[in-house]
């Protein structure tokens, strides 16, 4: 059992996410940067997709009240006060207090061998915070239950972040007088779970009729009608009534999750062909995710 | 029509909700390589697939075979209204209707289904009468209860969760709209048929 004496701006468990219920209005949920959570749950020995935490700018200070493996991705961290290595497995004694020290960039992970246990909601248990799905987010004294599977930990490669967000051209393109700037735009302070809420000069449209509500997808820069684009997120909403520009490929869509308000992004146009070998060659370094 | 959007999803645009429902029936009755969900929308039906490739031969194929005989499995669904909501007098002087008329109006409709969205559980309705199409309130609510039955513009839905919302509130049912421990969570879901009954 782990006991949440600090719980940090933002702490939630995040498996996977939930799947297979988008038809009904149900989000995906999932961490905001697949593969650094998935990183952190390999060095602890667990599946990629088992349920870890989440830690948003600054993480939580935890108590362990049983021995544990865990493994940190995205942080440093300090055991008992003195400091211990993120990106690898680390054995924690009970009585021993763990504190997630601010990210390196917005959110890290850490993993428990064995996995968070909770309550599945739809078959997983993701902290929806849009919906409410799943189990709430962490606040002081908390008590977290842990899994006791023991197994010998795989190797994780540091993740690269680059310096760009490549996109390929929105379904909604031609609803736009031009296309989508390279520059101009800030991660602005509104951004959450949901997506990036960016600052910079507004997109006008050339299409005036309203858009009949239609499905959305992580990485979509969708345009409300103010004209500063939302790039979304892997727990937004599944439907959505905004033209979208643009959509982010798959191979960048873990950067979402660590642009801290305040990040200068750029946008930078790829076609269908580069999109796929991107997403080939990620799955090459890091291993095809095993949920 | 089949577009992409991005390397991970296509959007199948169709000229109506009916069309909406039965390519979606179609792609939930084949097993295709790669895909993995459909949302329904307004006007399309979003498919998610996997970004390393999947059988877009299958995809299409499977898209252009959908057609009036498309079966889309659907239930009758009553759902009971006590009709006392917060918005019934001001729906009612803005439609230039008694409420009794816009009750009548209202409950008197079988509606369809369209697509959820928004929150889970929640469904867009189509089949509202005309006279009690309307824009969103000018201000919304930061809370609407859970179960109310609300309208604005061509759709009608039930509130499945205390959320913030914008459309006229009709009345309220006791019915839970969405519970994720059910057999079936949602109690409607695209192509559904659904009919209020006064209480």
């Amino acid at each position: 059992m782990i006991r949440v004496l600090s719980a940090g701006p933002l702490t939630t468990v995040q498996d996977a996410g939930r799947y297979g219920w988008a038809h009904v209005g149900v989000p995906a949920a999932g961490p905001a940067d697949h593969l650094a959570h998935a990183m952190a749950n390999r060095l602890a020995g667990n599946r990629d997709g088992a349920a870890a935490l989440e830690c948003t700018l600054t993480g939580p200070l935890l108590r362990f009240e049983r021995p544990a493996s865990i493994a940190v991705v995205g942080a440093a961290l300090h055991i008992d006060g003195e400091p211990a290595e993120p990106g690898r497995r680390i054995d924690v004694q009970p009585g021993q207090t763990v504190r997630i020290d601010a990210a390196e960039r917005a959110r890290s992970y850490l993993a428990v061998a064995g996995g968070i246990l909770a309550l599945p909601v739809l078959g997983s248990l993701a902290t929806d915070t849009l919906s409410g799905l799943g189990p709430a987010p962490l606040v002081d004294g908390d008590a977290l239950a842990i899994g006791t599977l023991r197994t010998r930990p795989r190797t994780a490669r540091a993740i690269e972040y680059g310096q760009t967000l490549r996109v390929l051209p929105g379904p909604r393109a031609d609803w736009f007088a031009e296309p989508l700037p390279r520059t101009g735009y800030t991660v602005g302070p509104r951004s959450d779970r949901t997506g990036l809420r960016l600052t910079g000069p507004p997109i006008a449209r050339c299409e005036t009729r309203e858009l009949p509500t239609e499905g959305m997808v992580t990485g979509a820069i969708q345009v409300p009608t103010d004209g500063l684009p939302i790039v979304l997120l892997p727990n937004h909403a599944v439907t959505g009534g905004y033209p979208v520009i643009a959509v982010v490929i798959s191979a960048d869509v873990h950067r979402l999750g660590q642009l801290p308000p305040g990040t200068p992004v750029e946008f930078v146009p790829v076609d269908s062909a580069t999109a796929r070998e991107e997403y080939r060659k990620l799955l090459q370094r890091y291993g095809s995710p095993n949920r | 029509m089949i577009r992409p959007v991005g390397d991970a999803a296509f959007l199948v645009e169709v000229d109506s909700v009916a069309a909406a429902h039965r390519v979606w029936a179609a792609l939930r009755a084949v097993r295709i390589d790669g895909v993995r969900e459909a949302v329904v929308g307004a006007r399309s039906v979003l498919v998610h697939v996997d970004p390393a490739g999947c059988d877009e031969d299958l995809l299409q194929s499977t898209v252009d075979g959908s057609g009036p005989d498309t079966a889309v499995p659907a239930r009758e669904i009553g759902i009971p209204v006590r009709y006392d909501g917060a918005d019934l007098a001001e729906i009612a002087a803005l439609a230039g209707l008694r409420p009794e008329e816009v009750v009548e109006r209202h409950a008197d409709a079988t509606y369809t289904v369209a697509f959820l969205g928004f929150s889970p559980g929640f469904a867009y309705l189509t089949g509202l009468d005309p006279a009690l199409v309307l824009p969103r309130r000018a201000t919304p609510r930061t809370q609407v209860p859970a179960g109310s039955v609300a309208i604005a513009g061509e759709h009608t839905a039930v509130y499945p969760q205390p959320t913030p919302g914008g459309w006229h509130l009709l009345g309220r049912t006791d019915l839970t709209v969405f519970d994720p421990d059910r057999a079936r969570p949602a109690l409607l879901t695209p192509g559904d048929t659904v009919r209020f009954a006064p209480l």
